[in-house]
């Protein structure tokens, strides 16, 4: 590129370091207001069960409980069907997830809530609430809740077949197909077909942050939250038609937020935390405790899934079929539609057939988690690869380049593709360092893996003002969950010509800032720094006019470079013409609001050494690699740190994680003791290779970086496994005894 | 309501008393009754790390202490690391590394990490990474973390 930027590449310290390294940053719990009380929620004990009746008088007696709450309390839903950004979904659905009405469909489901004056009184409380249940048998996989004769969740739930209503009751909410040419025939030509099958277990997202919700019922109507959000304007819009309000009778300030990942997009304890303070008179603070938030709060679907590809003597793919069937936990909504367009999106292979099962169980109703849907899929896809290229004498990384999709290939859903950087990231992969390296012991293997997630564009607003010493306030309203103040902040910065440091970014509430879509989708540095950059071009034409002004000339004639407005010979500094806005007509605030298209998609790879223990079945990251295409890296310090956070997430999604249930649906190990993510003793430093090919749709070529590195690293370590025990897995996590019991079988 | 204790002890270098239930943890006591909100909650059960503070220089996670324990001894918290405007070396090391994403575990890893060098002035990688294990972090894959605290090493040796 011969671009040449001033601020976006550099590394400036994000605005709000100072802060978080101190403890003075304010997140989701640690508000504090006069008169608040605390709250608990009550959780289902029972996967599914008929809740016949729920007496809370015992409860409300207690001293000091100044609320109970259960779905009565919540305005009916009717047959309502709403959009709050995630596709059209019924709102009892929406509404039943919050407190469950009639039946409680997974173990932790909420069932009533409760504020008194302390956590423990409130807690005392709970546990006096009388429910009582006829328990139901349960089904907590997708084979099994498809089973004909399986427990069904909703007795209102008819099967979509390829988008039409069937009349059958089912578990299996939708069932739909991606087609391209003809998978039958391309199969006819191959030399080779592998077909193998999966199953991944359900895992969270693990934020360290639970949960929060502070609400304020006002007297004047208004409903006030206070909660750490991937999106203030969803909670507005949820918890406002949960409560059947209009939405401007919500507002939603986001507190510093402790990690999402995508799970912090649903609303739990807004609306709960609502009722409480209306029927109290006070706010009401709900903080989930780490057993609800395992129990509660949507984790990653659990799927079973088929995937069947066909070569060609030189390594040609020729067809490919995918079965997906994802567990969408209580509701509808597993993210099998964005795994069924991901599951053979690194390849251009001219007949694919993809089948995806919505299936709803009885686990938690699931929820987003980077780049959700597609790493179960590309587990399942770069272990068959890898099983080809070994078939045909090939090495995986040429047999993948041989593949790779590109500019003009089209997706099994549909669209084609632009400018994209599947090929320069396997090309980084074989230029590597690593990928050069001896392995450099017994026992080890190497294993490598692509993925590719499509990023989301989604609307953003912005608003800029300058001040009078030169710097700008640019107010947003995307949560910050890694650094995305500097990254929109450090785009305004590139068109106004003034540093980073000039820039001070703000993310308000929803009364304060135009409407902006959740920070989720890798879209944050692509969207709202989208937006940030119009509000820039809008300070920077009112600025133009400001100078024409002081030089009597035409605005057209004022050009600005470098932080520097110069016409006909005359030159001011950004700072020198903004201590001017006074008296060349007042304040200057540009404003930038952008629903992009445009979106450019993200491709990763990994290169993964792994050390398994023969004895154990243990296996070691020795050494990792994580390569991405970013399009362009705003702050390639922050672009790092996705790319090696995403690839730790995806390790531990490889060798450790699940929901360990037992067949009652409980699950085993709601502790973040025994739901063993990796902690600092478990890794290696985590290599990263950033490419940038530039999205075309952006104007800096953003493409998103949050998502795309999760995607290949069970895949990658799955074909490392294989190199240094000689055993193929196909089952997540490969934890020590799958690994053993695989030894041993062979 | 169980009676209230009256509990004398030391917060980052100034006498600090409070009143608590027997049952309150030292986390509650530090951000519910003192407003020291800087120590975060991540789990309540001692896994995450994230209420790291120390008692009488030894590295706790303070929801697995009870506020009255916390009589006649000193704690460190978060809060007070910095000197005064002047951040710490790990601190700065911490935005100059960009070893934070979200942020909500950087007080328990740099209290854990204060607490090494001020006892190791040489910590290996190894030894960090040992020393840290206790907090997790689910950001950043700890890589830039183990950094910042190698640079802080080196610039506190100086």
């Amino acid at each position: 590129m011969s671009t040449q930027y001033n601020v976006i590449g550099t590394r400036p310290i994000r605005h709000d370091g100072a802060d978080k390294v101190t403890g003075r940053a304010l997140y989701g719990a640690d508000i504090q207001l006069a008169g608040l009380l605390h709250g608990a929620i009550l959780r289902s004990p029972h996967a599914h069960a008929r809740i016949k009746r729920i007496d809370t008088s015992k409860a409300e007696a207690l001293a000091g409980v100044k609320a109970v709450a259960t779905a009565a309390d919540l305005p009916e839903s009717g047959e309502k069907i709403v959009d709050l950004g995630e596709g059209a979904t019924p709102l009892s659905y929406i509404r039943g997830n919050v407190l469950a009405s009639g039946k409680a469909l997974y173990r932790g489901h909420a069932i009533a809530g409760v504020a008194a004056t302390s956590q423990h009184i409130a807690e005392e409380a709970a546990g006096l609430i009388e429910v009582e249940y006829e328990v139901l048998p349960c089904a907590l996989t997708a084979p099994d809740a498809m089973r004909d004769g399986a427990p069904i969740l909703h007795e209102d739930l008819h099967t979509k077949e390829f988008g039409e209503t069937t009349g059958k009751v089912s578990n299996v909410a939708d069932h739909f197909r991606f087609q391209i040419g003809n998978a039958e025939q391309g199969f006819e030509e191959a030399d080779l077909i592998v077909e193998r099958e999966f199953h991944t277990a359900t895992v969270h997202q693990g934020y360290i942050e639970p949960q929060n919700a502070t609400v304020l019922w006002n007297n004047d109507g208004r409903v006030q939250v206070w909660t750490s959000t991937q999106g203030s304007f969803a909670v507005r819009d949820t918890t406002a038609c949960i409560l059947d309000l209009p939405v401007a009778q919500v507002k939603v300030t986001p507190m510093e937020i402790g990690g999402g990942f995508g799970g912090k997009i649903p609303v739990y304890l807004e609306p709960v935390a609502a009722v409480l303070s209306k029927k109290s008179g006070r706010p009401v603070k709900i903080v989930m405790s780490r057993k609800d938030v395992f129990e509660g709060t949507g984790p990653t679907p659990g799927s079973f899934i088929r995937v069947k590809i066909g070569a060609k003597r030189d390594g040609t793919f020729t067809a490919a079929q995918g079965y997906l069937a994802y567990e969408a936990g209580a509701y509808p909504g597993a993210m099998v539609g964005p795994g069924a367009m991901c599951v053979f999106a690194a390849y251009d292979i001219p007949n694919v057939t993809v089948d995806g099962f919505d299936v709803v169980v009885n686990k938690p109703s699931t929820a987003a988690y980077r780049a959700p849907g597609a790493t179960n899929a590309a587990f399942a896809t770069e272990t068959v690869v890898d099983e080809i290229a070994e078939k045909l004498g090939i090495d995986p990384v040429d047999l993948r380049l041989k593949n790779a999709a590109k500019e003009g290939t089209k997706r099994a859903d549909g669209p084609k593709y632009r400018r994209i950087g599947c090929v320069e990231v396997l090309e980084a992969i074989k230029a590597s360092a690593h990928y050069n390296a001896p392995l450099g012991g017994p026992n080890r293997g190497r294993g490598v893996g692509i993925g590719f997630w499509f990023n989301a564009g989604l609307p953003s607003s912005c608003t800029i003002s300058v001040n009078a010493d030169g710097s700008v306030n640019l107010v947003e309203g995307s949560t910050d969950i890694g650094g995305t103040r500097t990254s929109i902040a450090m785009q305004a910065a590139e068109v106004l010509g003034i540093t980073a440091e000039q820039v001070h970014p703000s993310v308000v509430d929803t009364d304060s800032v135009g409407f902006t879509g959740v920070t989720g989708g890798s879209r944050t540095t692509f969207a709202t720094g989208w937006a940030a950059y119009e509000a820039a071009q809008d300070v920077m034409r009112q600025m133009k006019e400001r100078a024409a002004k002081l030089w009597e000339t035409d605005a057209s004639e004022v050009k600005a470079e470098g932080g520097v407005f110069s016409a006909n010979g005359k030159r001011m500094t950004f700072a020198e013409l903004a201590a001017r806005i006074g008296e060349t007509g007042g304040p200057i605030v540009g404003r930038g609001a952008v629903n992009p298209r445009g979106v450019g998609g993200s491709f990763s790879g990994v290169i993964a050494d792994v050390e398994v223990d023969p004895e154990t079945g243990k296996t070691q990251i020795v050494r990792f690699t994580s390569i991405q295409d970013v399009g362009k890296a705003i702050h390639p310090a922050y672009v790092e740190g996705q790319m090696q956070g995403g690839s730790v997430q995806g390790i531990g999604w490889a060798l450790n994680e699940e929901y360990y249930m037992d067949e009652s649906g409980t699950m085993r190990n709601s502790s973040l003791l025994d739901y063993r993510m990796p902690t600092t003793l478990d890794l290696p430093m985590i290599e990263t290779i950033i490419v940038e090919v530039p999205n075309p749709g952006h104007p800096f070529g953003v493409r998103g970086v949050g998502e795309a590195n999760i995607v290949p690293p069970p895949g990658a370590i799955a074909n490392a496994i294989y190199r240094a025990a000689g055993v193929r897995l196909r089952t997540l996590p490969m934890k020590p005894s799958t690994v053993m019991e695989a030894i041993w079988a062979k | 309501m169980e009676r209230k204790v009256h509990v004398q002890t030391t917060i980052n270098g100034e006498a600090a008393e409070f009143l608590c239930e027997p049952r309150q943890s030292l986390l509650e006591c530090l951000r519910e009754i003192l407003s020291l909100t800087g120590t975060k909650e991540g789990c309540n059960d001692g896994n995450c790390g994230a209420c790291t503070v120390t008692m009488d220089g030894r590295i706790v996670t303070s929801c697995l202490v009870l506020g009255v324990e916390a009589q006649g001894s000193e704690i460190t918290t978060i809060e007070g690391v910095a000197r005064g405007n002047e951040l710490h070396p790990l601190q700065k090391a911490f935005l100059e590394e960009a070893a934070l994403q979200c942020g909500i575990c950087t007080p328990g890893f740099i209290v854990a990490a204060k607490t090494l060098l001020d006892q190791e002035p040489h910590p290996t990688e190894e030894r960090i990474r040992w020393w840290l294990a206790n907090n997790l972090c689910r950001c950043t894959g700890y890589d830039k973390i183990v950094k910042a605290v190698q640079k802080a090493a080196a610039e506190v040796n100086q």
